[in-house]
């Protein structure tokens, strides 16, 4: 096991479409955070930022961004680029500087101003990019390959259209009751099954939007936190950012074919699997510890996919979970008790530290009307387009 | 003036009518294939040291998943903005032999409603978009007894 480290603060910008950049919403978020941990700025010994890539080139470096914005101090900086995972990295990179004893405290950011529509990748011709590829060739969008793994649970496992809506009806429920959610009104089954169609079998509603938004925590040593006032803090237990192993079999953005597994059967875990068990075995905890989940619901349908790859259930029996309520509040091991991706939007590199804002608060017991009583021991689990693992265990 | 026919993405395709295939790449030591191809080094982690020569794959799989995009994707794929959006049908389909799944545009007319999981499809050749002077080809995936 390795040490943990202490979440002496979160804070976040709410999710929306707000008509400002990320800096400004990155800079709430941070200022929130520090002031939630009671920290000031001028004592943080490192910045680390997850990296926006909007404009076209890859990365404002948000480290050093973040850092100018709150006001030049001195920090070591870091910045960090995983696409969805990139936040996962970001607070990665903060336990390895407070393990390292390079740093007391560490400031971790991350926040995105999204564009209207599809994600779409960079400009200009760049036939070596399998991002580039997959639209030039297929047009393949990100909810083409949602609605791809949707409809192989539909045939394999017998998911039904009555399943996926069941998430975003829980989902939506509880992102009416968190004020940093930008979709706040409660969906029924009704809306979602007379919301368009985007990417058969997936509708509207299924699918989750792009928006602005920005978390931030405040992370430091266990005896920082203790000098500090904060005995017993939320902790972060371990860090999960593994890559596939090959042969990777799981059809994944943004590739156009999975590896062949002729030359070397695939042995153990898939990727998404191997993900959360990474993250399992290095905080000594596994599925039944469990008091809540985060998990990235870019559809509805990959929900499911992700309590399975949790462990929650067995192979094709996520859709148990969902329609007997296992997930939903009150049930045995509730699951994205902020609303999720449903209720938020995509904000790409504050996605996985909002995870992080969510669990803190729930085991700090200050959740409102979403909380879980008596958590104990959440997870997050997340993945980054190219390969990017990303799950965090926390504790208190 | 007739257009030149180019394919979207070189030596991924080759071949006219029954002859046509998908090109990947093979190791000569541990067997692996790739597509897209790999012409450089082998990524089998367990070998990493073998030849990669050209191969071409099975023109024959069963239908892993498949979707369609009933809004027009961005750039760079290239649509008409003046045109109405013609939804195409995407296909992933699993070779038996490669133990791989390649996603592919289904032939012009196959929609959903013509598909399922597990369904027998082959590879033909087709067209991705027109400009002025070339024909961008590409490959699609059609049930089998569909004749474009």
């Amino acid at each position: 096991m390795t040490d943990e480290v202490a979440v002496l603060g979160a804070g976040m910008h709410p999710w929306g479409k707000w008509g400002r950049g990320f800096v400004a919403y990155g800079t709430v978020a941070a200022r929130a955070a520090l002031a939630d941990a009671g920290v000031d700025w001028r004592d943080v010994g490192s910045v680390v930022g997850a990296d926006t890539v909007r404009g076209g080139y890859p990365g404002y470096v948000a480290g050093a961004t973040f850092a100018k914005a709150l006001g030049w101090q001195g920090a070591r900086v870091a910045s960090v680029y995983a696409a969805c995972a990139s936040g996962a990295q970001a607070i990665a990179t903060a336990r390895a500087q407070l393990l390292a004893g390079l740093a007391d405290v560490v400031l971790v950011v991350g926040a995105d101003a999204a564009p209207k529509g599809f994600f779409r990748p960079a400009g200009g011709d760049r036939p070596d990019d399998p991002d580039w590829l997959r639209f030039r060739v297929l047009g393949a969008t990100n909810p083409a390959y949602f609605a791809l793994y949707a409809r192989r649970r539909m045939a394999v496992h017998g998911d039904t259209l009555e399943d996926f809506a069941r998430v975003k009806v829980k989902n939506a429920a509880l992102g009416a009751r968190n004020p940093y959610a930008r979709y706040r009104k409660p969906v029924t089954g009704e809306d979602v099954a007379a919301s368009p169609v985007v990417a058969d079998p997936l509708r509207l509603l299924d699918i989750c939007a792009t928006s602005d938004g920005a978390a931030a925590l405040v992370l430091s040593t266990l005896e920082y936190a203790r000098r500090h006032g904060a005995p017993d803090p939320v902790r972060i237990r371990a860090v999960s950012t593994v890559t596939p192993t090959y042969p990777n079999t799981v059809l994944d953005l943004p590739d156009i074919a999975t590896d062949s597994a002729a030359a070397v059967p695939p042995t153990g875990r898939a990727f998404r699997a191997s993900i959360a068990h990474a993250a399992y075995e290095e905080a000594g905890v596994g599925p039944d510890d469990l008091s809540l989940a985060e998990v990235y619901d870019l559809s509805t349908a990959l929900e499911l996919q992700w309590y399975e790859d949790l462990g929650l259930c067995g192979e094709g029996e996520g859709a148990k979970l969902i329609r007997e309520g296992t997930t939903a509040p009150g049930g045995r091991i509730p699951v994205n008790t902020s609303g999720g991706l449903a209720s938020f939007g995509e904000a790409v590199p504050a996605q996985a530290i909002a995870q992080v804002c969510e669990l803190t608060w729930q085991l700090r017991g200050v959740a409102g009307g979403r909380q879980v009583v008596g958590a104990r021991v959440g997870i997050t689990a997340n993945q980054g387009l190219f390969g990017h693992g990303s799950s965090v265990v926390v504790v208190r | 003036m007739a257009r030149r026919k180019a394919p979207v993405v070189a030596r991924w395709f080759a071949g006219e009518g029954d002859a046509f295939r998908l090109l990947g790449t093979r190791c000569s030591r541990c067997g692996a294939v790739f597509f897209p191809r790999e012409d450089d080094f082998c990524r089998n982690p367990q070998c990493g040291d073998g030849e990669l020569s050209e191969v071409a794959l099975s023109p024959r799989g069963r239908v892993w998943s498949f979707t369609d995009g009933r809004y027009r994707p961005p750039a760079p794929y290239v649509s008409d903005p003046e045109l109405p959006w013609r939804p195409y049908t995407l296909i992933a389909v699993e070779l038996e032999a490669e133990r791989m799944v390649v996603l592919g545009q289904g032939a012009p007319g196959v929609t959903v409603a013509d598909l399922e999981v597990g369904m027998e499809v082959e590879v033909v050749s087709g067209v991705l978009h027109e400009d002025a002077e070339t024909t961008w080809t590409t490959w699609h995936w059609r049930p089998l007894g569909v004749r474009a």
